[in-house]
């Protein structure tokens, strides 16, 4: 792989350049400390080696013809980040408690905490921000041919994300607890149930036992805060490590010619 | 390294020329070891895996004993009309535990199926065949009309409008003394033949009673 040249230190890190008249070669205490940023920065990557890695997946190629479809993909981690902080912030105040502890919850969340209406508001439209960007990206990648070979792999852990998007979407509709929420996770779990010979007992694992009732709002809250989003991170970051080690494509209408060796024989 | 390989073929150590051994001999100190790693860490992994899994699935196979839950008294319903009940399924989880049933005594006029008639009162459940709406009787029409889809009941429960596969799930009845005590849920096909309860939108006619079979979680 060839060496990436060292990219320019950045102007807040820099040491400033030396006052005419000084600079006779001995470093005084004041002088150490404009040099602190650099050093702090030289210490961690003197004991870690982070500065390579930053340096392969900030500084990497891409094609000509890139352009703003190609950030449709960050756009949907963003919306990912952005859930992750807010639900954090909610996740303080929310009781998973079926006999109208969650209602109570989110009621004093919406009403009565400062900026909890909007914290709220945003967790609640970015669920539909980030479906939305997950399917444009899913788009974008199928309409490009960015699935074929050497990326099958990764446009697989992307369907898989977007089954667990899928799963988030549906655990988390269900913990305020309010009429919709209840019945539309009662709709959603019944249609499970009409699968034949193993619908039943899906269903059955869904609602976590014969009623839904305490446990199925347990069950969906574990799902939804710790299950979930730990696959997620584990697979976005392997889908993110995959995009930057195979590369992006250029669009197909650039007609970048690849590999003669690699095309399939022709009739 | 294809020699190795060769050597490595057979089990026994007297053919692999290995010092000191004896006709028959299989296991060496090696194998030993590695398979002693491997059992000790299956047993850690089980240790916390089997319980974690217990716990999720095992909601999935508890089934809850079957209870009769009294409704009222015997001179409270009619029979030509419904009067809702709240029935508990779940006790200690509040409002969500609890379902309406709408009971009515029988009516030899009108429950004319053989397999009604042994039941004193008919009481019939709440819940739509179709996905688990709560229907609601309608008495001027005498129908039951589920909000969600547009699915419509007649007075027996039988379906005559919308997406639902099968008529409305009734309730077993019992008179105790002055009272009336409503059990157990069991679901009925088109023809309103009994059958085990099962989950909203399975069929019963025809091989839909195989296809789909009474699970745990239908009983409540």
């Amino acid at each position: 792989m060839p060496k990436l040249p060292a990219p320019p230190i950045p102007a807040p890190l820099k040491a400033p350049p030396p006052r005419p008249g000084e600079g006779n070669g001995k470093t005084a205490p004041h002088e150490h400390a404009k040099h602190a940023g650099i050093n702090v920065v030289d210490w961690v990557d003197e004991r870690t080696s982070l500065s390579g890695a930053a340096r392969w997946m900030m500084f990497r190629k891409v094609p000509k013809g890139t352009n703003w479809f190609y950030t449709l993909g960050s756009a949907t981690m963003f919306a990912f980040l952005s859930q992750a902080v807010t639900g954090v912030f909610l996740a303080m105040y929310y009781r998973p408690d079926p006999a109208g502890g969650a209602y109570e919850s989110i009621r004093y969340v919406t009403n009565e905490v400062f900026l909890g209406q909007f914290v709220r508001g945003m967790h609640k439209w970015g669920s539909s921000v980030m479906v939305v960007l997950v399917f444009l990206h899913m788009g974008r990648t199928f309409f490009f041919g960015a699935y074929k070979y050497p990326r099958e792999l990764n446009w697989v852990i992307g369907v898989v994300l977007l089954i667990l998007t899928m799963v988030m979407s549906f655990t988390g509709y269900l913990l305020p607890f309010d009429q919709r929420a209840y019945w539309a996770t009662i709709v959603g779990v019944n249609i499970n149930g009409t699968g034949p010979l193993i619908g039943p007992y899906l269903s059955d694992f869904l609602r976590g036992g014969p009623e839904f009732g305490a446990t199925t709002l347990s069950r969906f809250y574990a799902i939804h805060m710790l299950l979930v989003p730990g696959l997620l991170a584990a697979l976005i970051g392997a889908h993110l490590y995959l995009v930057a080690k195979l590369g992006t494509t250029a669009p197909p209408w650039t007609g970048a010619e690849k590999n003669p060796e690699l095309r399939e024989a022709e009739a | 390294m294809p020699d190795k390989r060769d050597k490595h073929k057979s089990k026994y150590t007297l053919d692999r020329g290995m010092p000191g051994a004896f006709e028959g001999e299989t296991i060496t100190r090696r194998r030993f070891m590695t398979g002693t790693a491997h059992g000790a860490g299956a047993v850690a992994a089980a240790s916390f895996a089997l319980p974690a899994l217990g716990f999720a699935f095992g909601p999935v196979f508890k089934s809850n004993t079957q209870h009769w839950e009294v409704v009222g008294t015997v001179d409270q319903f009619p029979d030509n009309n419904y009067v809702p009940v709240v029935l508990t399924l779940q006790p200690n989880i509040g409002e969500v535990g609890k379902t309406t049933v709408y009971v009515r005594k029988f009516n030899a006029e009108i429950d004319t199926d053989p397999y009604d008639k042994n039941t004193p009162y008919i009481a019939i459940s709440s819940r739509c065949a179709h996905v688990g709406c709560p229907v609601r009787w309608v008495d001027a029409t005498e129908r039951f009309i589920c909000p969600c889809h547009g699915g419509v009941y007649d007075l027996l429960g039988r379906r005559v409008g919308g997406p639902p596969v099968r008529p409305l799930d009734r309730f077993y009845t019992r008179v105790n003394g002055d009272n009336v005590e409503v059990g157990p849920r069991f679901s009925v096909n088109s023809q309103l033949r009994h059958f085990s309860p099962r989950l909203p939108g399975e069929p019963l006619d025809g091989i839909g009673q195989y296809l789909y079979p009474s699970t745990p979680g239908a009983k409540i």
